[in-house]
C-alpha cells in the first residue's frame, strides 16, 4: 500500500512533514537544528532573534508532575536568543544550505520601531530562510520591555508591527499569538489586517509553577526570587486546541494556522490538524525526550492516515472545525446513558463514587456475596483474577466475603461521561445512545418553540 | 551430634538478608501511582485489621509518609511487622483489582513497610494515653494480641499490666518469624512506641490457674492472649532422640542468639507442609544444610503453606515428598540417623489416610523438625464456669472477644488455634473495644 504524502504547506512554506520544532531552546543553534533535521523533523522555527543578544538567568525551567509522571506541565523564564545575531545568521545560512528541502523559519522580536523591524527582516531573509515568525507572544521578561506579548495583547500594535514587517518581507510571515488575552480572535483579525500570511498559536501561558514548601521560594527561582513564566507541555493542549479552533472558525481571519501547544503524541498532532492547523510545532516534548520522538509522530500519523484512506494532509485538515460551535446549537433531544460491562469490570468502585459525590447519583452498588458472584458474574465470563493459595481461594475485588457489583440507573443517568472517564478499564464503561423523551432540537430552537407555545417547558430531573 | 552452621557470618548475613528489600522514595512513589484508589476498597476489606490502604498509599504518593504511617498504625500497631510478614498474597494484595487489570497487584506490603519504616526511623509517635479512668486491666501474654489490646486500652485511659511468661515481649512476632522477614531487632523496635504508652510489662511471669483467679479478683477485666503450646506429638518411636526438634525451637534460635551459633543438620527432614514448615526448611537451607526435605501426608493441593511460600521453598532447592507419613525416627548411638516413612493414600472419602502395604522407606538425616501445628494450653481455664472450648479453640464472641466468663476476654492464637499476626492484632483490638464497652457500663 502506498505511503501517504506527509508534505505540509502552510502559508506558502513547504516542509517534508508537518512536524516542526517550535521556537525555543531546541532551536537555539545550528548544531541542534541539524540534529533535528537528521532525526526527521520537517521544519524548525529558529529561537527568537533580536539585534542584540539578551542576558539570561539561572535557573529557568519548572515542571508540574502528575502523581508520579514527570512534566505534565512545564514552564520557563528563559528569554530570546542570548547569542549574537551574526552567529545566528551564519548558522541559519549553513543549515538552510545543508537542508534545502526542510523548512527553516526564523522567529523575530525587536523593539517596536519600524526601522528596527525593517533592518532585521532584511538581514534574516538574506540567509535564505523560508519564512518569518513574529514573536508577539512571549509572556515573560521581554513583555516588560514592550515586546513579545506586550505587542500581541494589543490588536492595534499587532497590526502595526505586522504591517511594518510585510512592507519589506519577501518570505511568508507568520504571526505567533499569545493566549494571555480575553479573546484570541481579535488579535488574529489584527494580524490579518496587517497582511500576515499565517498564524502560529499558542505561545506559552502566564504561570507560576509552584512554591517550595521548605524554602517558600517559587519554582523555578533565581537567588530565591521568581517571576511568572510561560506554561506549556501536555497540560496546555486543550487550551491550545480551543484557540486554534476559534481562529480556524473565524471567517474574518481565514489564515493558515501552525498549531502549537502540548503536542507530544501523534494523536495530538492529528487533533490540531482536524481543528484547522496545517502543521504543528513541538517544543516541550523534544525538550523532555529529545529529537528522536519525531519518528513516532511520523509513523503514527502515517498509519492513521493509511487506515483512514487519507493520501495527503489536506484530506483531513480542518475536518472537525464545523463540528464545534455554540452551546446553544447542541441538540437537547440527544441522549446517551452509561453502560457497565460486568465481564470486564474490576470492581474498583471509582465510577460509583465519582457519580455519587461528583455527578448525578445514578450508579447502584450491590454487595454480592462471594458465592453469588462466583455463580453469576464469574461463571458468565468475568475477567476477574482468581487464585488458590494455602487452601484459600483468593478473588481480586473481594473482601469481607463480598464483591461490589455496579449498575447504571438508566432512568436517572444524564449521560455526563464521568464514570466512563474515571474507569481504568478500556471499553468497560461505554456511553450508549438511547431514545430521548425530547424531540431533536437545539436550545435556540427550544427557546423559539417555547415562545410560540409549541412545546411545554422541559421539567428538571426529579431524582435525588 | 548436630553441629553449628558451617557458614561464616558474612554468608549467613547474605542468606538471611531481607526477602523484600525496602523501597526507595522513587520506587514507593512509582508503585503508589499504580493504586487506583478504589472505593470500598477490596484491600481494606481483605485486611483483618481494615487498614485504609488506598488512603495510606495516596499519602505516600503525595509525599506524606508520616501521615501514611499514622493511617496504618491507627488500625494496626504492628503495621511494620505485618508489612513484612503478612501473607499479602491472600489478603490485601490478593484482593487488589490490579490483579485483574494488570495481572499484578499493587505491592501493598512493601508500601506499608516504606511508610512504617519512615515513621520508625523518624521516631514519630502518633498516640498518647487517654485520661486516667481508674480502671485496671490485666493482660496475659505480651504477643501481638496482648499488646494490641494493651495499646487500645491505654488510648482509652485504662491502666494495663501485661504478664509475659518469656523473658522478651512480642511473642511469636519477636521470636517465631523467619529473620529474613522480621529481624529480632525490628520486632523489638516496633514494641517501643507501644510500651511507651505506659504499659506495666512483667516479663518472666507465667500465669497459671491460681494466678488467673488472683488477676480476676484484682483487676476490672482480664484479657487472655496466651497463644499456643508445643507442637503436637507424633507418638512414634525415637521422638525424644537427639536431633528431633520442634519447629518453633528451631526458629527461636535464629532470634535468641547470633546466626553463627545456630545449629542445623546437614540432612534435614521437616515434617508438615504449613507455613511454619516452610520457614523451618528455608532457614535450614540458609543455615547451610546440604539437603532439606519436606514430607507431608497429603498432596500439594492440600497443604496449608501459601503459594508464594511454596515457591520460595522450591527456589531454595527444598525437596518435597507428598503423601508420606513418618512411622519411626531411626536412632544410631543415641542420635537421629533417619526417618522411616510409609506412603499413605486417602481411604473412602479422603478423610482418613491408610498406609500403602510394603511402601516403607527411609530418609537418612541428622535432623528432623516437627512442624505439625501447635497444641492448645488452656489448662489454666480448667473447671472455670462459662469457659467453652471447641476443637482446641477458646470460644469468644468474635465482635468483643468476651468469653463466657464475666470479665474474661481472649484473643490471638488461643482462640484461633494459630493464625497470622494481623489476625491476633485485630482480635486484641476488638477485645479492647469489648473491654472498654464493658467497663463503661
Amino acid at each position: 500500500m502506498k505511503k501517504p504524502d506527509l508534505t505540509a504547506r502552510v502559508a506558502g512554506i513547504t516542509s517534508p512533514n508537518p512536524f516542526w520544532l517550535a521556537s525555543g531552546p531546541p532551536t537555539n543553534s545550528g548544531y541542534q537544528v541539524c540534529r533535528a533535521f537528521e532525526a526527521g523533523w520537517g521544519g524548525a522555527v529558529w529561537k527568537t532573534l533580536s539585534h542584540e543578544p539578551i542576558v539570561n538567568v539561572s535557573s529557568r525551567y519548572g515542571a508540574v508532575d502528575y502523581d508520579g509522571r514527570k512534566m505534565m506541565g512545564f514552564n520557563n523564564i528563559e528569554l530570546i536568543t542570548d547569542r549574537s545575531l551574526e552567529v545566528n545568521l551564519k548558522e541559519i545560512r549553513d543549515v538552510k544550505r545543508a537542508f534545502p528541502d526542510h523548512a527553516v523559519v526564523v522567529s523575530l522580536m525587536v523593539e517596536s520601531n519600524r526601522d528596527a523591524w525593517h533592518d532585521i527582516v532584511k538581514q534574516v531573509e538574506d540567509t535564505g530562510c523560508d519564512g518569518l515568525e513574529l514573536n508577539f507572544g512571549c509572556p515573560h521578561g521581554m513583555s516588560e520591555r514592550g515586546m513579545g506579548s506586550a505587542v500581541g495583547q494589543v490588536p492595534d500594535y499587532t497590526q502595526m508591527v505586522t504591517e511594518w514587517v510585510k512592507e519589506v518581507a519577501r518570505t511568508p510571515v507568520l504571526v505567533k499569538l499569545t493566549p494571555n488575552i480575553t479573546d484570541i480572535r481579535f488579535v488574529g483579525r489584527a494580524a490579518r489586517q496587517g497582511n500576515a500570511d499565517g498564524l502560529s498559536l499558542i505561545n506559552t501561558i502566564n504561570s507560576i509553577m509552584g512554591v517550595d514548601l521548605d524554602t517558600f521560594q517559587p519554582r523555578p527561582h533565581v537567588a530565591g526570587r521568581g517571576s511568572h513564566g510561560g506554561y506549556c507541555g501536555p497540560a496546555v493542549k486543550p487550551i491550545a486546541l480551543n484557540m486554534v479552533h476559534q481562529v480556524a472558525h473565524d471567517t474574518e481571519i481565514g489564515l493558515p494556522i501552525s498549531g502549537i501547544g502540548g503536542v507530544q503524541a501523534w494523536q495530538d498532532a492529528v487533533e490540531f490538524m482536524l481543528l484547522g492547523a496545517g502543521n504543528v510545532q513541538v517544543c516541550t516534548a523534544a525538550m523532555h525526550f529529545g529529537f528522536r520522538i519525531v519518528e513516532q509522530l511520523r509513523s503514527g500519523l502515517e498509519n492513521w492516515m493509511q487506515a483512514r484512506g487519507f493520501e495527503r494532509l489536506s484530506d483531513f485538515v480542518g475536518r472537525s472545525v464545523p463540528a464545534i460551535g455554540d452551546w446553544a446549537d447542541l441538540d437537547l433531544g440527544y441522549k446517551v446513558v452509561a453502560d457497565i460491562d460486568q465481564n470486564t469490570c474490576i470492581h474498583c468502585g471509582l465510577c460509583y463514587i465519582a457519580c455519587e459525590d461528583g455527578a448525578h447519583q445514578s450508579i447502584e452498588r450491590t454487595p454480592l456475596p462471594l458465592s453469588t458472584f462466583s455463580e453469576t458474574i464469574l461463571a458468565n465470563g468475568s475477567t476477574t483474577a482468581v487464585s488458590e493459595s494455602g487452601g484459600h481461594r483468593v478473588v481480586a475485588g473481594a473482601g469481607e466475603g463480598y464483591v461490589n457489583r455496579y449498575d447504571i440507573r438508566q432512568d436517572t443517568c444524564v449521560g455526563c461521561n464521568l464514570c466512563s472517564l474515571v474507569c481504568p478499564v478500556s471499553g468497560c464503561i461505554t456511553m450508549k445512545e438511547v431514545p430521548s423523551d425530547l424531540p431533536s432540537m437545539t436550545w435556540r430552537e427550544y427557546q423559539d418553540r417555547l415562545s410560540r407555545g409549541e412545546v411545554a417547558p422541559i421539567q428538571p430531573p426529579h431524582h435525588v | 551430634m548436630i553441629e553449628k552452621t558451617p557458614l561464616c557470618a558474612a554468608e549467613l548475613a547474605e542468606n538471611f538478608a531481607d526477602l523484600h528489600p525496602p523501597f526507595t522514595r522513587d520506587e514507593a512513589v512509582a508503585e503508589a501511582a499504580r493504586c487506583l484508589y478504589c472505593f470500598d476498597a477490596p484491600c481494606t476489606r481483605a485486611c483483618p485489621t481494615h487498614i485504609d490502604v488506598p488512603r495510606f498509599i495516596r499519602q505516600i504518593l503525595h509525599d506524606n509518609p508520616g501521615g501514611a504511617a499514622e493511617t496504618i498504625f491507627s488500625e494496626n500497631v504492628f503495621g511494620g511487622s505485618c508489612a513484612r510478614a503478612c501473607p499479602t498474597e491472600v489478603l490485601c494484595e490478593g484482593a487488589c483489582v490490579d490483579r485483574t487489570l494488570l495481572k499484578a497487584p499493587v505491592q501493598i506490603g512493601r508500601l506499608q513497610r516504606y511508610a512504617t519504616d519512615y515513621a520508625m526511623e523518624a521516631g514519630l509517635r502518633f498516640f498518647e494515653p487517654g485520661p486516667d479512668t481508674g480502671r485496671r486491666v490485666a493482660i496475659v501474654g505480651a504477643g501481638p494480641a496482648g499488646l494490641s489490646c494493651a495499646h487500645e486500652l491505654r488510648k482509652a485511659g485504662h491502666a494495663v499490666t501485661v504478664f509475659e511468661a518469656r523473658d522478651v515481649a512480642g511473642g511469636l512476632n519477636t521470636l517465631g518469624i523467619a529473620p529474613y522477614k522480621i529481624t529480632t531487632e525490628f520486632a523489638l523496635s516496633e514494641l517501643a512506641p507501644i510500651l511507651e504508652m505506659g504499659i506495666d510489662l512483667r516479663l518472666n511471669t507465667p500465669v497459671d490457674a491460681v494466678g488467673l483467679a488472683a488477676l480476676r479478683a484484682e483487676y476490672d477485666a482480664v484479657f487472655l492472649a496466651i497463644g499456643l503450646g508445643p507442637t503436637a506429638a507424633l507418638a512414634i518411636p525415637g521422638e525424644d532422640a537427639d536431633g528431633v526438634w520442634e519447629a518453633l525451637d528451631f526458629i527461636f534460635q535464629t532470634h535468641t542468639g547470633p546466626l553463627t551459633e545456630c545449629v542445623v543438620g546437614r540432612a534435614v527432614v521437616v515434617i508438615g507442609a504449613g507455613n511454619t514448615a516452610i520457614d523451618v526448611a528455608t532457614e535450614a537451607v540458609r543455615l547451610g544444610a546440604d539437603q532439606v526435605t519436606i514430607v507431608y501426608r497429603r498432596t500439594a493441593r492440600e497443604m496449608s503453606a501459601f503459594a508464594y511460600e511454596y515457591e520460595l521453598a522450591r527456589q531454595d532447592g527444598i525437596r518435597f515428598i507428598w503423601q508420606v507419613q513418618p512411622v519411626a525416627f531411626e536412632v544410631t548411638d543415641g542420635h537421629l540417623s533417619g526417618v522411616t516413612m510409609v506412603r499413605v493414600r486417602p481411604s473412602g472419602r479422603g478423610a482418613t489416610l491408610v498406609p500403602v502395604d510394603g511402601s516403607t522407606f527411609s530418609i537418612p538425616c541428622d535432623m528432623a523438625v516437627k512442624a505439625l501445628g501447635q497444641t492448645p494450653i488452656l489448662d489454666l481455664l480448667e473447671g472455670m464456669e462459662g469457659v467453652v472450648v471447641e476443637g482446641g479453640r477458646l470460644h469468644v464472641d468474635p465482635t468483643t472477644g468476651a468469653t463466657g466468663v464475666p470479665g474474661l476476654f481472649a484473643g490471638g492464637d488461643c482462640i484461633s488455634k494459630g493464625a497470622e499476626i494481623v489476625n491476633a492484632v485485630q482480635e486484641g483490638k476488638l477485645a479492647a473495644h469489648g473491654i472498654i464497652a464493658s467497663l463503661s457500663h
